[in-house]
């Protein structure tokens, strides 16, 4: 393997995740990160001179949407798995916005 | 000798666009519904939905880049902002960060003397997030989704003002441009439109920038102002005291008139933005931009110039009532009805005015129809009714929008111009005050002004104030 993913990288990686990563679970994550690495590396041998990026896979544009209201009031369904509830609304722990 | 410092500014503005359902599925975009009840499994981020984008979006989005003179990006796409927060259900947003729909425009601001160009980096689609409401009793927060996935353009700016001043013409032009393309209200206190201050101060002469801050939560024009002041002399006293300005977000707190720092260290702002899988490109053909064009309405400079030929309104009322589309839309609907443009726009410069003022509103605010100020227009006209009274019906107007023919039907306060009527009242009003009548006659001028006020009074002011001068003036000669 060619790339090597730092401790600090995977530190950092874990915060923007908001995930709390064991030793463990840091090694593993180390790994996947350096075999996807090695894979876009396999991919940069390609030539791509001149070639426009693609940003779809699908040979599709302007699909769109007229606007129209259809939907109605989705409150029950939004809220029926919240886990806390209030006032219509989802209870979450203090936020400041 | 003191150091000369400039503040460099430049604008993140998000404005809401007028569509009746979101940018990426078929909910409500209307203010004001119980929590969550403009809400689907697109617009709460459920695993399996997939976002359909709204053609309008596009469609105001363009007009509005195109009247700030910016370039139309013909291939544009959107993009994934990713970050955690409970107001985003996602836990992305959807923009547009690498191929937004509009680029490199500018629009031009006046100063006192000064006018210049203040330019537009790019602008671009991306959706609104759901609010927090704080809630006092359990200490918790409460998620409401219903502003989530409502259409925004973020308009950024170049640091090219120097001066709050300078700041506000550009909101205001900004919000002139919208507001007339119908592609938004642009309310600040209601957060449809909203402004981020990107400043940094410098010493005069120097061409590099110094370190800029974000300030963020500014919803009135007075706050932005204040917040500009406030953060200029912050960073000027740290640079004065040899310490550094630190690059971050900053909440302006208008109550306290100060400013504190919004987000901590562990939470980076790295939103590993990447080309957005769900939806597919946006292609602007020649055609489509030329289609956009065509159906661009009236803009203000064009309005003013035709309310000055047209009606031959002079120059500085053309320009308060263009100011805002709302009161220009007021005065050509009230002018078609009664055909008295001078007479609408006086209504609109001297009472609305005064009466927006003692309210604390804005033109936007104004409620009254077009029918009922001809109506009291047609009244006033006719003399029907006189000009104390047509002002007392104008602020009922102002206030609930009532049918000034039957309000003054029913409170009786049609101006008499029945002779008969009068005459029996002056006789009345000459016989009990003698002494007056007396100094009248002695020469003593003034002595008619209190008859004639006896007379208004004795007629609940409803009299014609002509009438009864020249009628009381008969009558005292005869007697
Ligand atoms: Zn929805
Ligand atoms: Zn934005």
């Amino acid at each position: 393997m060619a790339n090597k993913i730092s401790d600090e990288t995977i530190e950092y990686v874990g915060i923007l995740a908001k995930l709390e990563l064991s030793g463990e679970e840091k090694e593993n994550a180390k790994a996947d990160m350096e075999k996807m690495l090695d894979y876009i590396d396999t991919l940069n041998e390609l030539d791509t001179e001149g070639i426009e990026p693609m940003s779809h896979v699908f040979p599709v544009h302007n699909v769109f949407r007229e606007d129209v209201v259809v939907n109605g009031d989705g409150s029950k369904d939004t809220l029926a798995n919240a886990p806390l509830m209030k006032d219509n609304s989802f209870k979450v722990p203090k936020t400041i916005g | 000798m003191a150091k000369q410092y400039e503040t460099v500014i430049g604008l993140e503005v998000h404005v809401e666009l007028a569509t009746k359902t979101k940018i990426f599925c078929s909910c409500s975009t209307e203010f004001g519904g119980a929590p969550n009840t403009h809400t689907c499994p697109v617009c709460t981020g459920m695993p399996g939905s997939l976002p359909v984008l709204n053609k309008q979006v596009v469609e105001y989005a363009m007009a509005i880049g195109l009247a700030t003179n910016c370039d139309i990006t013909q291939v544009c796409k959107f993009d994934r902002k990713n970050y955690f927060y409970p107001d985003n259900p996602q836990n992305y947003q959807i923009s547009q960060l690498y191929l937004p729909i509009a680029r490199n425009g500018y629009v031009e601001i006046e100063v006192g003397d000064l006018k210049k160009k203040v330019r537009i980096h790019e602008m671009h689609m991306e959706e609104d997030a759901g609010k927090l409401v704080h809630d006092e009793w359990d200490d918790t927060s409460l998620v409401d989704y219903n502003r989530s996935g409502v259409p925004l353009v973020e308009i950024v700016s170049e640091p090219d003002m120097r001066s709050a001043d300078e700041v506000i013409a550009y909101l205001e032009k900004l919000r002139t441009i919208i507001q007339y393309l119908g592609a938004s209200d642009c309310k600040l206190q209601e957060g449809s439109m909203r402004a981020d201050v990107n400043l940094s101060v410098r010493e005069v002469g120097t061409e590099k920038f110094g370190i800029r801050t974000e300030m963020k939560n500014l919803n009135s024009f007075k706050a932005i102002a204040r917040a500009i002041e406030g953060e200029r002399e912050r960073q000027i006293e740290l640079l004065e005291e040899g310490k550094e300005v630190i690059q971050e977000t900053r909440r302006w707190d208008d109550n306290k008139e100060s400013s504190y720092a919004m987000r901590s260290k562990e939470d980076a702002q790295d939103y590993r933005y990447f080309p957005e899988p769900d939806l597919v490109p946006i292609v602007i053909s020649d055609e489509w931009i030329a289609k956009i064009k065509a159906q661009q309405p009236e803009l203000r400079t064009e309005k003013l110039e035709r309310y000055k030929k047209e009606f031959d309104i002079p120059q500085y009322d053309a320009e308060i009532i263009t100011n805002s589309k709302h009161m220009a839309d007021i005065f050509e609907a009230t002018t078609a009805i009664c055909k008295k443009p001078k007479k609408v726009s006086n209504w609109l410069m001297v009472e609305t005015l005064r009466l927006l003022k003692d309210h604390d509103m804005e033109p936007e605010d104004i409620k009254f129809s077009p029918e009922n100020l001809a109506k009291l227009i047609g009244l006033t006209e006719a003399g029907t009714v006189n000009s104390s009274v047509a002002k007392e019906v104008f602020e009922k107007i102002f206030a609930e929008d009532i049918d000034p023919e039957k309000y003054v039907e029913e409170h009786g306060l049609k101006t008499v111009n029945d002779e008969g009527a009068l005459i029996e009242v002056l006789e009345k009003v000459i016989a009990d005050h003698p002494q007056a009548v007396a100094d009248y006659k002695g020469g003593k001028e003034k002595a008619l002004g209190a008859l004639v006020g006896q007379t208004m009074k004795a007629m609940k002011g409803k009299a014609n104030p002509g009438m009864v001068n020249q009628k009381l003036k008969e009558m005292l000669k005869e007697c």
